[in-house]
């Protein structure tokens, strides 16, 4: 009787075997040279976009999704995008982002900031391809950094919250307590705060960045710890939906969720990255790139909060136009002094605007919020 | 509204999915089959019935495909395992991997689709009783059914002649095979039946408890439901125990979060698997009880005439 | 009716036939897949088989991948072949990243020098210690109350989870990382030495090649080995022999875990070179795939391992080549999983076609039970 052990080793040998033969047959050269910048007019310029998550996650990945096939509808035939998801943060991520320059794309967009390290790595290696960066902070000649402004939103929608609330509870379900999610949840605060100094947040992370199911316990957790007005950074539309099960209210976030609860929904937090992504590809065609950090927010268009609900009051629409008024004309700064954090210490002294370095390095939650994050 | 009556209500509606899998999987071990592919026949039966309920308007014309789709899943399973005889932990594992492609590639399109509006369920009459109304009785119809289906498993088990015989293809299916009982054909009705009550726990969470579709959505609760068939040293009851503990301590580790306690979330986050292994190690210091009701045959190939 | 008897030696042509008939079969189902989705089906095929072997760079590639899948397998093999059921080699593995990681950290913000010779293999020993004592946690529970080692082990690994990223948001971030959850990059000198320029392939290759020869004389040529084998096939002869049942669990559960922990440290200070929450891409779990495609045996588990690796490099290169769905790559790496347990059913069992007879007329007697089999 074949020993079964050596059964197993014959099997695969002959499938790699199989495969190899197959790969001699058609083998190709080395991996090419990073390839000359090639006319413009004569092919098409090939972009590439690396996501997170699955284009189909309505969510994060979706919007920057989004904002690809603006580029290909601006576009047209001058672009060929491709675009590769699920693309973990870890090792694999290097591998992806090379095969991607080595293929000939002049452009290539991360969405996420677990890619930097391996973006930075491969940027080295091909000089001629620019590298864009979301959320992020390296840089390079070739590699540039691009962020919005996701606090605008939050703060006009803890404006409308702060209204809303008939228990003075506001609540926020977190995936992880990275800085953006922090700045969100402290100008959600903000918001309210500025209408109604009563309301506290709660906040609650799921620590993943993606389960559904999970997403509804933490908001069913909030609700039955007296939260009536629910925010998230989470992608799914479960905690909205969980909201109007209970006849609470929630906001949408990445994306328009006006559609999924009609009683629950009161504003939705959006980015349209299509804006940025145009302007990238302009960039390159037009040979204008250059290394630079740039943060949109409502001002460009990046961000809004859209689909305001007829069950909000119409002064509260009135403020909130006014806050957006302010935005576009860039003289409304969200964060802005005195801030005191919910340890008691002064962050932002009386009257000062924040600047763009204070807000990359918020690391704390703002007062009359109930919740924690890990110590140093 | 009592804050512990709510925690006892969000306990049971977070544990049901869990049990109704755990349940499952239960009559497949006890049979002899060991299932690992419980995460993709819940994947596939969570887009199945959603696609169904979108098309159909009903949320129970979704649970009908869901359990439908679990059934189909499970076939494949049964015909390579009963009658093949392939490795079952292997040919769970595929199974797992071709239902998480399959669900994700099939639900494409039904990312960001609503289903039409649902209504809220309460026991009429008993919702009314102080603490217990809010507490057990505004509950999904699924939740209560997960409870009876506890009762009634062990009761079939343990009671029914059926069940005697489906506890002895699962202990020693050759002496069962020759008393000349159908030791695949049994099998393969257990294996069945675990498909369908997991595409039910699917289901569950595509139509209640999300409600919605995205790739992933069952985000490792088959894994659990596995695990939780061993905690309950394979009794129907302890199953139903499992999963509360698990869906309760998981609620309540967001509490305490949501109250501001000082301890970093992720180890809050800790908390439902430790208290899960905690229990599982206190209750096990007996190995006879394990002997008894763990099947004999689990996870071996049976031939009849082999 | 389609039935399946024993053959009386399993069949020499079969064991070769099989993996061709199964990847035959994938290949022809894949073909038609991509004709459906409207994608030229040979270079649909291509993207999987071929590309991943194309060029020097994506060849290292595959083998820095497999590698840890090889490493975690190994141990899993001696488990598995101890009956010892194992399923968390994932949180062995990140706590082998952990440990090895936070010594690297530690060398990195002590500023200690001393010869990369002296460091790698201390940061290694690390890996192994902490996904040895990960493991040991499942081995005592099992040991002291019973406690059914598939539950505490998949529990352990949520666990291990959230240690992680406890750690790297928390104690370990990186003060100047703008409060991003990762650790600072690690020093040169505590970084695994690369083995083929231009590429990411580091020593961890050979080590995993050395361990798999290792494995293999362990398990088929020494006593110990012997003993864990036959504690799993026929545990009372064990224990008639004498054989320690406690011996095999924790000798098991260490080597297993070990193996996942250096697994998890060679990420660590291999391809990432610091501790960020995304150590792992689920490489305990695929291992458990990789062990069983391999039929346990450490020559398979090579061969298995590439075959995984290829598989995943291949659903990236689909993605980004042709557009297809990343959805596909689980649908074709479960179907060719199915395809190869199903054909390999025809090593031990020959398909007969049978005229259909009612077996429910007379219960099976003695006489009716021969080697032949009753359908």
């Amino acid at each position: 009787m074949i020993d079964p052990s050596r059964r197993s080793w014959l099997k695969a040998s002959v499938i790699i075997a199989a495969a190899l033969l197959a790969a001699a047959c058609g083998k190709k050269e080395e991996a090419p040279a990073p390839q000359a910048a090639a006319p413009a007019k004569a092919e098409p310029l090939k972009a590439a976009w690396v996501y997170v998550g699955p284009v189909g996650d309505a969510g994060w990945s979706f919007a920057h999704d989004l904002g690809r096939k603006a580029v290909e509808a601006e576009y047209g035939d001058k672009v060929k995008t491709t675009l590769v998801e699920k693309v973990p943060e870890g090792a694999d991520a290097e591998r992806v982002i090379r095969d991607l320059a080595a293929q000939g794309n002049k452009i290539i967009f991360a969405t996420s900031f677990g890619y930097m390290e391996a973006m930075f790595k491969v940027a080295a290696d091909f000089p001629d391809v620019r590298f864009e960066h979301a959320t992020g902070y390296k840089t390079a000649a070739n590699m540039r950094l691009y962020d919005s402004k996701f606090y605008e939103p939050s703060y006009m929608a803890g404006v409308i919250a702060g209204k809303m609330t008939r228990t003075n509870t506001l609540g926020f379900v977190g995936s992880f307590p990275i800085p953006e999610v922090l700045r969100n949840i402290n100008a959600f605060t903000l918001g309210a705060q500025s209408v109604n100094p009563k309301i506290k947040t709660k906040v609650v992370w799921i620590n993943t960045w993606f389960d559904p199911p999970k997403e509804s316990d933490a908001a069913q957790s909030l609700i039955n710890g007296g939260a009536d007005v629910l925010l998230q950074n989470t992608d799914s539309t479960a905690v909205l939906q969980t909201a109007d099960k209970n006849g609470k209210f929630a906001f949408g976030w990445d994306s328009d969720m006006s559609g999924f609860a009609q009683k629950a929904h009161l504003a939705s937090c959006v980015a349209n990255w299509g804006g940025y992504y145009k302007k990238a590809i302009k960039d390159v065609m037009d040979n204008t790139w250059k290394t630079d950090r740039t943060v949109w927010g409502v001002k460009e268009g990046m961000n809004d909060l859209v689909k305001v609900a007829d069950v909000v009051p119409d002064d509260v629409k009135k403020k909130v136009d006014e806050i957006k008024q302010g935005m576009q004309a860039g003289t409304f700064e969200v964060f802005t002094g005195p801030i005191v954090d919910n340890t008691g210490k002064e962050q932002l002294a009386k009257d000062t605007k924040a600047d763009q370095e204070w807000k990359d390095k918020v690391a704390f939650l703002v007062k009359g919020v109930e919740g924690t994050i890990p110590a140093k | 509204m009592n804050e512990v009556a709510l925690l006892i209500a969000a306990t049971i509606a977070s544990g049901t999915p869990l049990a109704l899998a755990g349940l499952g999987l239960l009559l497949n071990e006890k049979a002899g089959v060991v299932n690992l592919g419980a995460e993709g026949m819940m994947l596939v039966a969570a887009i199945a019935g959603f696609a169904a309920a979108y098309h159909g308007g009903s949320q129970w014309i979704g649970f009908s495909a869901g359990a439908l789709a679990g059934v189909a899943m499970a076939a494949v399973f049964g015909w390579l395992v009963i009658w093949l005889n392939t490795n079952q932990y292997a040919t769970g594992l595929a199974l797992s991997l071709f239902g998480t492609g399959l669900s994700a590639f099939v639900g494409i399109g039904y990312v960001g689709k609503k289903l039409a509006e649902r209504s809220t369920f309460e026991v009429p009459g008993l919702v009314h009783l102080p603490f217990l109304g809010d507490a057990v009785f505004r509950q999904h119809p699924l939740a209560y059914f997960a409870m009876a289906l506890a009762l009634g498993i062990a009761w079939f088990l343990y009671r029914s002649p059926a069940g005697l015989i489906l506890r002895s293809v699962g202990e020693a299916p050759e002496s069962a095979h020759a008393l000349g009982i159908e030791v695949r054909g049994i099998r393969l009705a257990a294996v069945l039946a675990g498909g369908a009550l997991c595409g039910l726990a699917g289901a569950f969470l595509s139509l209640v408890y999300a409600p919605l579709w995205v790739e992933g959505l069952v985000s490792g609760r088959g894994w659990i439901a596995l695990a939780l068939t061993t905690f309950a040293t394979w009794r129907p009851a302890r199953v139903l125990a499992g999963a509360y503990l698990f869906g309760g301590v998981t609620m309540l580790q967001f509490q305490l979060q949501s109250e501001g306690v000082q301890i970093a979330s992720q180890l809050l986050t800790m908390l439902p698997y430790l208290a899960t292994v905690a229990v599982l190690a206190l209750i096990s210091r007996n190995p006879a009880w394990i002997r008894i009701n763990m099947p004999g045959a689990l996870g071996k190939p049976f031939h009849p005439g082999a | 009716m389609l039935s399946f008897e024993v053959r009386a030696q399993p069949s020499v042509a079969m064991s070769f036939a099989s993996p061709l008939l199964a990847l035959a079969l994938t290949v022809a189902i894949a073909a038609l897949l991509f004709r459906l989705l409207g994608r030229d089906p040979v270079s649909g095929l291509g993207v999987f088989f071929v590309e991943p072997f194309a060029t020097r760079y994506s060849i290292a590639e595959v083998a820095l991948k497999a590698t840890p899948l090889i490493l975690c397998a190994l141990g899993l093999a001696v488990c598995y072949r101890a009956n010892v059921w194992n399923i968390g080699a994932e949180g062995q593995f990140l706590l082998g990243a952990i440990c090895a990681g936070g010594v690297a950290l530690w060398v990195t913000t002590a500023g200690i020098e001393a010869p990369r010779g002296v460091l790698v293999p201390v940061v290694l020993l690390a890996g192994i210690a902490g996904g040895m004592a990960w493991a040991a946690i499942t081995a005592l529970l099992r040991d002291w109350c019973n406690a059914n080692e598939i539950l505490v082990s998949l529990m352990l690994v949520y666990v291990a989870q959230q240690l992680l990223n406890y750690l790297v948001f928390g104690p370990w971030k990186d003060p100047l990382g703008f409060n991003f959850p990762q650790t600072k990059t690690f020093v040169a000198a505590t970084l695994l030495p690369n083995l083929l320029p231009q590429s990411r392939l580091h020593i961890g290759l050979v080590l995993a090649l050395a361990l798999v020869a290792i494995f293999w004389a362990f398990l088929f040529r020494f006593w110990g080995g012997y003993q864990l084998q036959i504690g799993g096939l026929a545990p009372a002869a064990a224990r008639y022999a004498g054989f320690s049942a406690r011996a095999a669990l924790w000798g098991a559960m260490l080597i297993s875990g070990g193996m996942a922990g250096l697994a998890g440290a060679m990420e660590a200070v291999g391809p990432l070179r610091q501790l960020t929450p995304y150590v792992s891409t689920g490489y305990g779990f695929t291992a458990i795939i990789v062990c069983f495609v391999g039929r346990l045996h450490p020559f398979g588990i090579v061969f298995s391992g590439v075959l995984l690796s290829m598989f995943l490099i291949g659903g990236e290169l689909g993605q980004s080549r042709l557009g297809l769905p990343n959805a596909l790559t689980g649908v074709f790496q479960g179907l060719l999983l199915f395809l190869l347990l199903a054909c390999d059913t025809l090593i031990d069992y020959r398909p007969r076609w049978r005229r259909l007879v009612s077996a429910r007329d007379e219960p099976a007697t003695p006489a009716q039970l021969p080697a032949g089999g009753a359908p």
